[in-house]
């Protein structure tokens, strides 16, 4: 009789640990489902400063400091409706871009991390400080289907806008052959310096602005590492230590362009 | 009029300090004071040091970045204070989520929801499972996972920031604990709750049963949003010590037999 309670108590006692394990798993995965699904963009433009994606929404506390900072009310928290993950700073362009403070406050009021003075840091006559233009907010790119200046009409709104005028965004030249005497004046992004300030998407006098900021790990492709750039200072320098010989007649390329046999009919 | 107040200076003075904080911070956001910036997250007060909240830094810890050095002195203040002195206190008297639930609270007992008998039962320990399942999800998610979630969050970057949609977040907190569940947000779930719930459990601050004066009126059980760490109401003299109790002194403004005084633990015995 006495071994049929204990039995018993032994049994609920697994039920409720594993209805309780049950309860962690049902929680767990709507939680982390929301959890996961509200971090999804990686759209948003984040302060100078912040670490990649990843590591940024890790670190940020969401305290609200670096808007706090912000002169110019570019940054904001997002909310639930914002497709960003909840808490954390972002600015959109079109609406007020980074006006890129050479004191950058957004930076300097962080408390976690996340915005880190590292990134930003330059030594100049002899001490530490930081410079706004090493920023890498995101990179501009050009839509130029709708970009007027593709088109042939003259505007140079978001050269004219850059901070870093001439630099970041320069403009090609090049023969309208649809006039025959005009020429197209168009803007073309380097990569290596522009900030992803935004003030060009702001300048954009397009309805829908065509020069557009993204998240620089968003507008990147990779080639993939087994294409070497030769002409490249050291490019070749995996190639040391390889073992294996491609099987390449140095003559065949000549061989091919003089072979004319197969050009003719027998 | 003194009389009311009289009756509800705890409460009073909870809602003095909570609006204040909050008052602070949108001062700090909107003119540019320096009492209190940044929000409930991490805050730097008189532009001197930082204040900031464990749990979320516990997440951001386990996600796999440790916090600057700044924020982990402001972690180990806050929990000092609440660990030595305050108690649960910053549920009844900081957090803005409290206004909410409380007002959720009163408003069913006036409507006589308690009693309806088909109210969600679910065991309070269920927070501290909530606790730990926010933990290893930011581990797995590498996020903090309950800052992604949390109605608290939400509710004082919405008073500082501008809300969006996260008021249908907080009026749902609102809602469930009208209508579906007593206390349900922060007596079962709230995972912060929970975890100062467990560091304060040693603080010296506590509220004091005389059980010569009391008269079995009942009045505190009702207005208590932890009903259980009363256990010794009406049975005998003693310290309310459970880590739940939230220090909020509701419970010593509703006696009117001053059976329940706010009080100061005796580690001797």
């Amino acid at each position: 009789m006495k071994k049929d309670i204990q039995d018993n108590s032994r049994r609920d006692a697994l039920k409720t640990m594993l209805r309780g394990a049950g309860l962690m798993g049902l929680g767990g995965m709507s939680w982390g489902g929301m959890a996961d699904g509200l971090k999804a963009s990686e759209l948003s433009l984040r302060p100078p400063g912040a670490l990649a994606e990843k590591d940024f929404i890790k670190a940020c506390i969401r305290c609200g400091s670096c808007v706090e900072a912000c002169p110019y009310d570019s940054l904001v928290l997002a909310t639930p409706d914002d497709n960003t993950a909840i808490g954390t700073p972002y600015f959109e362009a079109r609406k007020i871009p980074c006006y890129m403070c050479p004191d950058i406050p957004c930076v300097v009021e962080c408390p976690s991390g996340a915005l880190d003075k590292k990134l930003l840091s330059i030594v100049k006559e002899g001490s530490q400080t930081m410079d706004i233009n090493k920023a890498r907010m995101g990179v501009a790119v050009v839509d130029q289907n709708s970009c007027i200046a593709f088109w042939g009409i003259q505007c140079d709104a978001c050269y004219r806008a850059c901070p870093l005028l001439g630099k970041a965004i320069t403009l090609d030249f090049r023969r309208n052959d649809r006039t025959g005497k005009h020429a197209y004046i168009e803007p073309v992004i380097n990569r290596e310096v522009c900030t992803g300030c935004g003030l060009c998407e702001h300048a954009c006098v397009t309805e829908k602005p065509s020069i557009i900021v993204l998240p620089v790990a968003v507008a990147s492709g990779k080639a993939g590492s087994h294409y070497i750039k030769s002409w490249e200072k050291k490019g070749d320098i995996k190639l040391n230590g390889a073992t294996e010989k491609a099987d390449v007649k140095e003559s065949a390329a000549v061989d091919y362009l003089n072979d004319t046999e197969s050009l003719f009919d027998d | 009029m003194t009389n009311i107040v009289k009756r509800n200076r705890y409460l009073l003075g909870r809602r003095l300090i909570q609006f204040s904080i909050l008052l602070a911070f949108v001062g700090a956001n909107v003119w540019g004071w320096t009492f209190l910036t940044g929000n409930l997250s991490s805050a730097k007060v008189l532009d001197s040091f930082y204040l900031a909240d464990p749990y979320a830094v516990l997440q951001i810890f386990v996600s796999g970045f440790i916090a600057s050095t700044d924020i982990l002195v402001g972690v180990l203040i806050v929990l000092l204070f609440y660990a030595f002195i305050g108690g649960r206190a910053f549920c009844s008297w900081v957090c803005p989520l409290n206004i909410v639930t409380d007002t959720a609270a009163w408003l069913r007992r006036k409507l006589g929801f308690n009693y309806s008998g088909d109210n969600l039962r679910i065991k309070r320990n269920v927070r501290y499972w909530v606790m730990l399942l926010g933990l290893v999800l930011s581990a797995i998610l590498g996020l903090g996972a309950f800052e992604m979630v949390s109605p608290i969050g939400m509710l004082h970057r919405g008073l500082i920031f501008g809300f969006g949609m996260s008021w249908a977040v907080v009026a749902s907190v609102f809602l469930f604990d009208l209508v579906v569940m007593k206390n349900g947000w922060c007596g079962h779930f709230c995972p912060l709750g929970a975890f100062y719930s467990l560091s304060g459990k040693f603080a010296i601050i506590e509220v004091e049963h005389n059980v010569d004066k009391c008269t079995d009126c009942m009045e505190c059980f009702k207005v208590c949003p932890e009903p259980q760490v009363l256990k010794i109401v009406t049975r005998q003299s003693g310290m309310i010590n459970a880590g739940e109790c939230t220090n909020c002194g509701r419970c010593v403004d509703v006696c009117a037999d001053k059976a329940l005084i706010y009080s100061l633990k005796k580690y001797s015995k």
